[in-house]
């Protein structure tokens, strides 16, 4: 149990390509928190700099009190929970959990309970003779899971460990990962590009891209106040909908706009806080067209031109509401819905 | 495999396109397998003009020759020694060349020269870096005490084949090491090492014994390749000698028949080889067909 603090980390890969540009993060001991963000933004990386697979190009990492900048994989206390899941295929996976036991010179009698109760844990006991290709992805994924919680390590590191798992399996792992972090309470950094499942597992978010850290906060911290223009996009589905103050101006926003931020050029609008009947207090009216209906089952998404503009827009309402490609529809927006950027530094400008 | 089914209009145009690849091995394989197959139980006088048919007696000759179970011993040894040392250094450098990134196919390209060499010509340069009057491996060894000659003396004779033939081979090692040690995913090996295991256990932990189904193909055609196809290398260093310390069974083969004109125990050499690379062909396929450990 440890926690794990990130002071300044820096990747520079040969040719100057900087893929982690200074990220400063502290996870506390026993904290469960997601690293998320498009590809390419430097979230493995930074994980594997954790784990000590790549080298720190500049900067700090304390694991507990230790600096661990210079030290072995090995020599760190950690277990990492690989993509592909990296579970060694000539060996059964009794040998999988153990190995990393017997190389770390534990005895045959504590080896023996340590993956008996992992394996418990997990439920696969009864593959423990099976070499990994006898197994399922999902069992796969247990294994690889066990594999890191037999060495019972300060911290566990996860590198998109349900993304080869289909839809269902997925959803079902992930209340386990999140269950089993609840029940051992070790300290863990996981790394998604899956908003869905960073919203649901991390006790705290950090949102990546292009190697610096967007924002940092409780899921719902980030949902309700998205820092910037691209944590705005990018967390929640479907994707906050950006339309320029002018426009809502010329479309005659009445007095509601006038007590928006200075510096405010363009407001973020959840596709869920449009709505197709007017709300009680005071509110904005858009028209728009319908281009296209998606029917979700519980809810619906409605694909909208604003008038005059040919902006595309999302709205998302419950059930089936009676409306017909091609229809002009009208819709409400109350002022607290707004969420205020500058659209030059991408920055949220205040409220 | 499903291949897709091809008809031809007629008869003869298959037949055509079948027939050199036919008629080739006909030529080259069966009808001499099978002159040897006869040859063998028979004896023929020096000069060829008696043949008498003496059955199986080439044969129970053979196995109470003192020299043909040397030259056997010769050729295990010979087969073992080739096959570690050239599997040996090629899969030393093929790990070595999987970890360079940027210079990694200029080292792939320089080291696959040697395959590209012909056996004799290989076997002369050996001949030129250990030749005990103007060498330069037998003048170095001098230096440090070691008086290297290997007319006279049969281990250095052993030595020296076994370097040529190794050396030629390992190119070829290299290359399906190679390729085996990229095929294994990184994140094992990274899983190995947070495992806490070191960089010489993961090595036989876990590349080793991924590396197996190659390892043992490789096995197969390098015991093949040390038993049948180094004459040239021999006969262009030591040929045979001296006093038959290199004598492998397809070099005796050849000194028994052509040059000492005994056809009949030449015939029957071949015969008991022919029998080995069917032992070795059946080894081959039993094993790979299902993969090796995993």
């Amino acid at each position: 149990m440890a926690s794990i603090t990130l002071e300044g980390l820096k990747k520079t890969y040969s040719g100057d390509v900087q893929a982690v540009k200074g990220v400063d993060l502290e996870v506390h001991d026993g904290e469960f928190v997601v690293l998320v963000g498009p590809s390419g933004c430097g979230k493995s990386t930074l994980l594997r700099m954790v784990a000590g697979l790549e080298t720190i190009t500049e900067g700090t990492l304390k694991i507990g009190d230790r600096v661990v900048n210079k030290l072995e994989p090995a020599e760190r206390d950690i277990a990492m929970v690989f993509q592909n899941y990296a579970l060694y295929p000539h060996m059964t996976v009794y040998n999988n959990l153990a190995y990393g036991l017997k190389n770390r010179g534990f005895n045959k009698d504590e080896i023996e309970k340590r993956v008996q109760v992992a394996a418990e844990m997990l439920e696969i006991e009864e593959f423990l003779d099976r070499k990994p290709r006898k197994l399922s992805g999902g069992q796969r994924q247990r294994v690889a899971m066990g594999r890191a919680l037999v060495r019972e390590p300060a911290a566990f590191l996860f590198d998109e460990p349900l993304s080869n798992l289909d839809a269902k399996l997925r959803v079902q792992m992930r209340v386990e990962i999140k269950q089993l972090q609840r029940r051992l309470k070790t300290t863990s950094l996981y790394v998604t590009h899956d908003q869905l499942e960073a919203m649901t597992l991390g006790d705290r978010l950090v949102v990546l891209n292009a190697g610096q850290i967007e924002q940092v906060g409780t899921p719902m911290q980030i949902y309700a106040r998205p820092a910037t223009m691209f944590v705005a996009g990018f967390i929640g589905s479907p994707a906050m909908n950006m339309v320029p103050v002018e426009y809502l101006h010329a479309r005659g926003a009445n007095g509601l706009l006038d007590n928006l931020p200075e510096g405010t050029d363009i407001v973020g609008i959840r596709p869920d806080d449009m709505h197709l009947a007017p709300p009680a207090g005071q509110h904005l009216i858009v028209e728009s067209t319908l281009q296209l209906f998606e029917a979700a089952g519980a809810e619906s998404h409605l694909y909208v031109n604003l008038a005059d503009s040919d902006q595309p827009t999302v709205i998302r309402v419950s059930g089936q509401p009676p409306v017909a490609e091609g229809e002009t529809l009208r819709f409400y927006v109350t002022r607290d819905a707004l969420h205020p950027f500058n659209s030059t530094t991408g920055q949220r400008t205040g409220d | 495999m499903q291949t897709k089914r091809m008809t031809f209009p007629g008869h003869w145009l298959p037949y055509a396109l079948l027939a050199p690849q036919v008629i080739i091995t006909l030529i080259f394989f069966i009808w001499p397998a099978g002159q040897a197959l006869y040859q063998s139980l028979l004896r023929e006088d020096a000069f060829g003009i008696k043949t008498t048919f003496v059955g199986l007696e080439n044969f129970a000759r053979l196995f109470r020759d003192g020299d043909y179970l040397n030259s056997l011993s010769v050729t295990a040894v010979f087969a073992v020694g080739t096959t570690l040392i050239s599997m040996g250094l090629a899969l030393l450098m093929a790990t070595t060349v999987n970890r360079m990134i940027r210079s990694r196919s200029t080292y792939t390209t320089l080291l696959v020269w040697p395959y590209a060499i012909a056996p004799a010509i290989a076997g002369v340069l050996w001949w030129f870096i250990f030749n005990p009057s103007i060498g330069i491996v037998p003048y170095l060894l001098d230096m440090v005490g070691y008086r290297w000659n290997h007319r006279t003396s049969g281990n250095d004779a052993m030595m020296l084949v076994i370097f040529a033939a190794a050396w030629k081979q390992i190119s070829y090692n290299f290359l399906f090491f190679l390729a085996g040690l990229q095929s294994i995913p990184q994140s094992l090996i990274e899983a190995a090492a947070i495992d806490g295991a070191s960089p010489l256990k993961r090595f036989w932990t876990v590349v080793f014994p991924l590396l197996s189904p190659t390892t043992f193909f490789l096995l197969v055609v390098n015991v093949v390749y040390a038993m049948f196809d180094t004459f040239g290398i021999i006969h262009a260093t030591t040929e045979g000698g001296p006093s038959q310390a290199t004598n492998t069974l397809v070099y005796k083969v050849y000194a028994d028949g052509f040059v000492g004109l005994n056809l009949g125990s030449s015939a029957a050499q071949s015969v008991i080889l022919m029998a080995i690379v069917v032992v070795l062909t059946i080894i081959q396929f039993r094993f790979i067909e299902r993969r090796v450990n995993y």
